[in-house]
């Protein structure tokens, strides 16, 4: 099925968090938004879900910590118990706070990567990824917002758009949906 | 809006009045243009020291460390003074881009990003040395606590040397990471702008195909956010281990619970000296100066007089705990009667000096805002920092528990070569990455633009705090071709289409003439035969319809704009009624005048 899209660009960031607002509350479906930097409220004026990123980092640091305290235990006190300058290798808690400084750089080191790499997967960057902003400009200085036109009146859609002040108002219509 | 106020006692972070596009071109300029003299000439001399600090090592592990002026007694002097130096000059870059961003610090958006970079490049220095000062480099590999086979032999895990193989790899692998990914948007702000297909691509690729979307950026801050959070510890925790190496051993001097906080409050106090030094000179050779501006400088320098006043506390205290201990041998650490009147005298007060004194100038406020005496102050924080883990390791070596081996060091030229080896390695570094990177956060300095920017600032001082912002920019096309999808400027059909733009667009001369005779009697005239034009659109300011209406009234060249004086800029105004004062603010003919001496 054809699917119509309706392209606004603005040129500022107070009349897109504006615009937004107002398509919202017009029940206009936006389907995404471009900008060239982060806007402060404009997810939740989109009204998309918060991320669960940090809580995945909080579960990657906690394998990262099970991982050094199982590593250790098994060199140090499982498989070679030796008396290394004096220090107790009987069990893994009397020799536990030379092992801490590990402990804690693995937690750091599971955490962060993990995380970033989630954060790559889930949003869909990786290196030869080809970039899909459908106007160069929103890098820059232009601010470009989606809305869904196949169940509305295009013209109708477009005079609300124009009055919200958006500079450039394109149709985009594709073949397949996605 | 409110949502920008800010309260009108701060001082504005960016200067002049900067639009969201301002702020693209001028942090793209450096990596779209090309590198003048002075950058090849720097960078030469960066890459002949390079090459001969790699000589250097080549040489060392190729004959052995007895090239070093190590002996018996002194096992570490320059090796690990030069790795502490290094990681130390890191931290700051970690504490500008996480602490900062913690506490919500807008000034770090103009100076994270180098900072970051300088970390990164620090640190690599930094790694250099666990592996060339061990005796057996190519047997690096069994730090690592990988099955083998010699019965699954593993490492020790009791020793501060195997911490630091983990911090540092851990340190350096995560700021990587961060950087990169604050990096994302900027790439993918160069990948948009540049013309030239070969950049298109390699940005393309950096930028990991970065599209903007509301929902990546909600990603974006969370987890910025949260990396500052684990850097944060992180940043604390590596010095800290790097300050075990000594903390924990049983040298007298060394044995010290002072160590782990006083190191990290030094290695922010000299990473912070570093970064003034890089900035100072990147903001004029760059032309940063309207993000960069003396109040970051200012900011930095209280950064340092605190971490200085904290490293003071922290020699005040060694000094008064080893007389304060009684143990005898306490006399001859490095902070002791001993070492401020021993053989290396020099070294203690050249540490008490550079450390200690010298930064107290910077209580003034009138030095604390001079950009010369900042620049001469780092330096010397630079060097005083590099004293103080000298005098630590070999000080507290030289005279240890018996007298029998008590003896000096003496630094070859192998010792020195790599050091400066691994300034060149440095520099080469950080100059690549100032003409190829985004060295300022673009999209982030574009956030605070509107609270912090000067432009702004005024006008909620001349209307009040309800102000509107929204700026009227110059409509222009995308500058790589037409947006992709977008045939027509509008969608036409539904609403009226005027041609009020494209009538502005044209000059009236007739109206004009005297003023445009005039105007060009001040600046010249092009002569297509014997000149050439240029593009006018590299003048911050100037988009493509000024050009084009700059090119109406027959001026095409920079030489013929750096030639515009106030009677220019009043005729241009009267001529071009759009963005009156424009071209005044922007300083066109300064601009002019330095892209005319470039090409």
């Amino acid at each position: 099925m054809a699917s119509k899209k309706i392209h606004a660009i603005y040129t500022d960031d107070d009349l897109l968090l504006q615009a937004v607002k107002q398509t919202r509350a017009a029940n206009y479906h936006i389907s995404e938004v471009f900008t060239p930097f982060p806007v402060h409220g404009l997810d939740h004026a989109v009204g998309i879900a918060p991320t669960r990123i940090a809580i995945t980092s909080f579960l990657y640091g906690l394998t990262g910590l099970g991982v050094a305290v199982l590593m250790m235990n098994y060199m140090m006190i499982q498989d070679w118990p030796q008396n290394i300058g004096g220090k107790p290798s009987f069990t893994f808690y009397q020799n536990m706070p030379t092992f801490i400084p590990i402990m804690f750089e693995l937690t750091v080191f599971f955490a962060a990567h993990l995380m970033v790499v989630t954060f790559y997967m889930r949003s869909k960057i990786w290196p030869f990824k080809k970039a899909e902003n459908p106007d160069v400009r929103t890098t820059d200085d232009h601010f470009l917002m989606e809305v869904d036109a196949d169940n509305h009146d295009v013209e109708k859609l477009t005079k609300f758009l124009y009055d919200t002040g958006a500079s450039e108002i394109s149709l985009i219509e594709n073949e397949q949906d996605h | 809006m409110s949502s920008h106020y800010e309260a009108p006692i701060r001082e504005p972070l960016v200067l002049g009045e900067k639009s969201y596009h301002d702020i693209s071109v001028d942090v793209g300029a450096p990596v779209l243009g090309k590198a003048n003299k002075s950058w090849w000439i720097v960078f030469t001399i960066a890459l002949v020291a390079f090459l001969w600090g790699l000589g250097c090592i080549i040489y060392t592990i190729s004959t052995g460390i007895g090239v070093w002026g190590l002996n018996k007694t002194i096992g570490w002097a320059w090796d690990i003074t030069n790795f502490v130096w290094w990681v130390g000059i890191g931290h700051a870059g970690t504490l500008i881009s996480a602490v900062l961003l913690l506490f919500r610090q807008k000034w770090r958006m103009a100076v994270n990003r180098s900072a970051e970079a300088m970390t990164i490049f620090a640190v690599v220095q930094a790694g250099l040395f666990p592996i060339i000062h061990m005796g057996r480099p190519w047997l690096a590999y069994w730090v690592l606590p990988i099955p083998n086979q010699f019965g699954s032999l593993w490492v020790n895990f009791n020793s501060p040397l195997l911490w630091d193989v983990f911090a540092i790899s851990t340190y350096l692998s995560v700021s990587l990471v961060f950087w990169w990914t604050g990096l994302l948007p900027d790439f993918a702000m160069i990948r948009d702008r540049t013309t030239s297909p070969f950049q298109k691509k390699i940005y393309g690729i950096l930028s990991f195909g970065w599209s903007g979307r509301v929902k990546d950026w909600q990603r974006f801050e969370e987890v910025s956010l949260v990396l500052a959070g684990l850097a944060t510890p992180l940043v604390l925790s590596v010095h800290t281990i790097v300050s075990f190496d000594f903390a924990t051993s049983v040298v007298p001097g060394w044995h010290s619970t002072i160590y782990p906080p006083y190191f990290v409050a030094g290695a922010i106090f000299s990473g912070f000296a570093m970064v003034q030094t890089l900035l100072i000179i990147m903001r004029k050779v760059s032309n940063l100066e309207a993000y960069i501006t003396v109040l970051h400088i200012e900011y930095m320098n209280k950064v340092i007089l605190l971490t200085g006043g904290i490293v003071t506390v922290a020699y005040i205290t060694e000094y008064f705990i080893g007389w304060y201990s009684g143990v005898p041998y306490e006399n001859y650490t490095y902070l002791s009667f001993g070492a401020a009147t021993g053989p290396y005298w020099w070294a203690f007060w050249a540490l008490i000096i550079c450390n200690l004194i010298v930064p107290l100038s910077l209580w003034v406020k009138k030095l604390r805002r001079n950009i010369v005496w900042t620049f001469i102050v780092a330096l010397i924080i630079n060097i005083g920092m590099w004293f103080e883990r000298f005098d630590i390791i070999v000080i507290d070596l030289s005279k240890d528990r018996l007298t029998s081996s008590w003896t000096m060091f003496q630094p070859t030229f192998v010792d020195i070569g790599t050091f400066m080896g691994t300034i060149g390695f440095f520099f080469v570094l950080f100059l690549l990455y100032a003409r190829t990177f985004p060295v300022i956060a673009q999209a982030e300095v574009k956030t605070i633009l509107k609270s912090s920017g000067e432009s702004f600032k005024r006008l909620r001082a001349e209307h009040g705090d309800d102000h509107s912002h929204v700026q009227t920019v110059e409509e222009y096309p995308a500058d790589a071709g037409p947006a992709a999808n977008v045939e027509d400027k509008h969608f036409d059909s539904a609403f009226d289409s005027t041609d009020a733009e494209t009538e502005n667009n044209e000059v009236d001369f007739e109206a004009h003439r005297g003023k445009i005779d005039n105007l060009l009697s001040g600046v010249g005239t092009f002569d297509p035969a014997v000149q050439k034009q240029d593009d006018l659109k590299k003048i911050s300011g100037v988009g493509p319809v000024m050009e084009m209406k700059l090119h109406q009234l027959g001026i095409f060249t920079f030489e013929q704009v750096s030639r515009m004086t106030d009677r220019e800029y009043d005729l241009l105004d009267e001529i071009i009624s759009d963005f009156p004062g424009r071209a005044k603010r922007d300083d066109w003919a300064g601009q002019a005048l330095m892209l005319k001496n470039k090409n």
